[in-house]
């Protein structure tokens, strides 16, 4: 079982390497760089930059190097933790990112939190009660959830929650919190605003998550040990919990791998929305402006998040399922 | 000699059907049977004819869409105690005190009938536990005594093994050790021999015979292999497309089969000292399908026996449970002297 472990290890760290080249390359693919990008925007404001201003531009961000010199520039401060300056907002990148990374783990997990509590009894009901009532209301609903696109049911509640609740919506935190440094008060205002953004991420997630827990475990419990159980006398809730549910969960944990990136970028479109300080939007402002290290952070980020991931989810996997575990070992 | 032994479950007119979107079928139609202590009930019949529903049924397990629509089956029929299974609710405490504690229940296939999620030794002690107090170190004593018992070497080691880590013979003693957690008093075996080899087949035949006699447990062996019902019951109930068709002590039924199905069942038993490169008997046709039943006597399509304008007409009377005898009109006017 070690032996498995460390070669999983390495086989992440080839992973990695191969994710950092492929992250430049993708970042490098659009035509020009931030200097055209810079230049254009400024002549949209009517200003303009001189040819000898924009070499020098080039040559102070190491534009001017060849592709293979930039990528190795760039790997050599990255291994040592250096990722570089943010073009657009003049700052290291790990302090741009540093706060919003926080908070956008703060809302994906209260997102994520509040998915698995709804959707996972939810799932397990309408399975075991199979064409039940209760059943096809939460098929309904599921598909409701499924169908409703995200950013359309965080404007509505938006709309709800400032007509009728009076709620200052959208963005992490109130207006006169949201450049104060943290504390108790700030901490409070946090949570009394995190609800809605993570509901309405939650949302679609849940009604997925229902849908293929029931179809997990409507498998399961067509299975004969089900009925071994049942033969044994224990009662019904327990055959259902320490059986067929204990199996209509691997699927889960294999699949867990992907919530890492989640986490961190969630979802882009309904942050922009809702105005959240959460890394989607910068990542999407990093691309158009084509600040290479800024969007190359976190594209890399999210890619080593997915092999760290899927590192987890494998140990995870053969924690929970004894036949992976002992597999050679009959 | 079936009056002696004390009658430990009655099946009566169980009738059992799936509802579905296509029409009703009728899966069981008037089952009666009954079982008796210290003796062994072979149930044969071919594939989908109602067997293994009929355990299943028992024991209240009958899954959904399927339903038990009339009939009863009686526990201690006949003493003070007679528990009228078919009236409890399948979910309640007083049908799982019988699951597993009074009637133990053995599956065909023991790779899939044990969770390979936990070990051998959980799931026996879970069985142990339901049906007594036992603490947990004392129920796991009990359970390497039970794998001592099914004939599992090294039992204290085996406990925690998981069911893929063991061969299907061994897979299957655990099976039958899981049956006989609670010391039932009545054993299911559910076509025990059906996924293992030969050899292993003629142990576990050997093991489960040994445990019914020192135990005197009334066994219901459900099978399709006549060599099995031969080596192992007492009495024979041969059933065909959800009805018991013919039932008779285990000598009789071999020496004199009455029903042309059991004949022909018979005929298609592979025989040692049959002529080299004969072709084996078969039985015309296949099982018809419950939803499109024959009118008449089920077994008219297939019969080299029928009687024209009878069989495919008129149903032939349903044979009184425990009696010797065939539900076919060959033989109902002799039985009907005897009655």
């Amino acid at each position: 079982m070690l032996i498995y472990v460390a070669r999983r290890l390495a086989l992440a760290l080839v992973t990695c390497a191969a994710i950092s080249l492929l992250t430049f390359i993708i970042i490098r693919l659009p035509p020009g760089d931030f200097v055209d990008a810079y230049i254009a925007n400024l002549a949209v404001g009517g200003s303009s930059v001189s040819a000898e201003q924009a070499d020098a531009m080039r040559r102070e961000y190491g534009l001017d190097k060849p592709v293979a010199v930039q990528y190795a520039l760039w790997m050599g401060r990255v291994i040592v933790g250096d990722f570089g300056v943010s073009m657009m907002w003049k700052r290291p990148v790990t302090e741009v990112i540093g706060d919003r990374l926080w908070l956008t783990m703060a809302v994906s997990i209260s997102a994520l939190f509040l998915t698995w509590t709804i959707a996972l009894p939810i799932g397990i009901y309408s399975a075991a009660r199979q064409y039940s009532i209760g059943d096809y209301v939460a098929t309904t609903l599921g598909f409701i959830g499924l169908a409703v696109p995200n950013f359309l049911l965080a404007l509505i509640l938006m709309y709800l929650g400032f007509r009728y609740l009076g709620l200052s919506v959208g963005g992490l935190f109130s207006p006169d919190m949201a450049q104060a440094p943290w504390s108790w008060a700030k901490f409070r205002d946090l949570m009394v605003h995190l609800p809605l953004p993570a509901s309405v991420l939650a949302l679609a997630g849940t009604a997925q998550l229902i849908r293929i827990m029931r179809a997990n475990l409507l498998d399961e419990l067509r299975k004969p040990y089900v009925v071994t159980a049942r033969a044994k006398g224990i009662g019904e809730t327990r055959v259902l919990v320490k059986y067929p549910v204990r199996a209509a969960l691997n699927p889960f944990v294999s699949s867990s791998a992907y919530l890492f990136p989640y986490l961190v970028s969630g979802s882009i479109i309904v942050s922009l929305v809702l105005g959240l300080p959460t890394v989607g939007p910068l990542l999407l402002q990093a691309l158009v402006a084509q600040d290479m290290f800024l969007a190359g952070t976190i594209v890399l980020l999210l890619g080593i998040l997915t092999v760290i991931g899927t590192l987890l989810s494998d140990l995870l996997l053969m924690w929970v399922e004894p036949r992976i575990r002992l597999q050679g070992r009959a | 000699m079936v009056e002696a032994a004390r009658r430990v479950l009655s099946v009566r007119d169980l009738v059992v059907d799936f509802v579905q979107d296509t029409g009703t079928i009728r899966a069981l139609d008037g089952v009666s049977l009954d079982l008796h202590a210290g003796r062994v009930l072979g149930v044969v019949g071919e594939s989908g004819c109602g067997k293994s529903l009929t355990a299943r049924a028992v024991l209240r397990l009958v899954d959904r869409p399927g339903r038990i629509v009339s009939g009863k089956v009686l526990l201690d029929p006949g003493a003070p105690a007679q528990q009228e299974l078919t009236a409890l609710d399948p979910e309640g405490e007083a049908i799982r005190a019988v699951r597993g504690g009074r009637i133990g229940l053995i599956f065909q296939e023991p790779m899939s009938a044990l969770s390979m999620h936990y070990t051998v030794g959980n799931q026996i002690i879970e069985a142990i536990r339901a049906h007594s107090g036992l603490g947990k170190s004392a129920a796991r004593q009990r359970a390497i005594e039970l794998l001592q018992e099914v004939g599992i070497p090294r039992p204290e080691t085996r406990i925690d093994a998981y069911p893929f880590q063991l061969s299907g013979g061994l897979r299957q003693r655990v099976g039958i050790a899981l049956a006989l957690a609670a010391d039932p008093e009545i054993l299911i075996a559910d076509e025990p021999t059906t996924a293992l080899d030969v050899t292993t087949q003629a142990q576990i035949l050997a093991l489960l015979r040994r445990l019914q006699r020192t135990k005197g447990m009334a066994l219901m062996l459900i099978t399709h292999d006549m060599g099995v019902i031969a080596q192992m019951a007492d009495d024979v109930a041969v059933m065909y497309l959800g009805k018991v068709v013919e039932f008779a002590p285990v000598q009789q039924l071999f020496a004199a089969p009455r029903h042309p199905y059991t004949r022909a069942l018979l005929r298609s038993v592979p025989n040692i000292r049959a002529v080299p490169r004969e072709r084996l008997a078969t039985i015309g046709g296949a099982v018809p399908h419950p939803e499109s039943r024959p009118t008449g006597c089920a077994f008219h399509p297939r019969c080299p026996e029928i009687i024209a304008g009878r069989c495919a007409l008129e149903m032939p009377p349903p044979l009184p449970p425990d009696q010797e005898g065939a539900s076919c009109f060959h033989v109902m006017p002799k039985m009907m002297v005897d009655a």
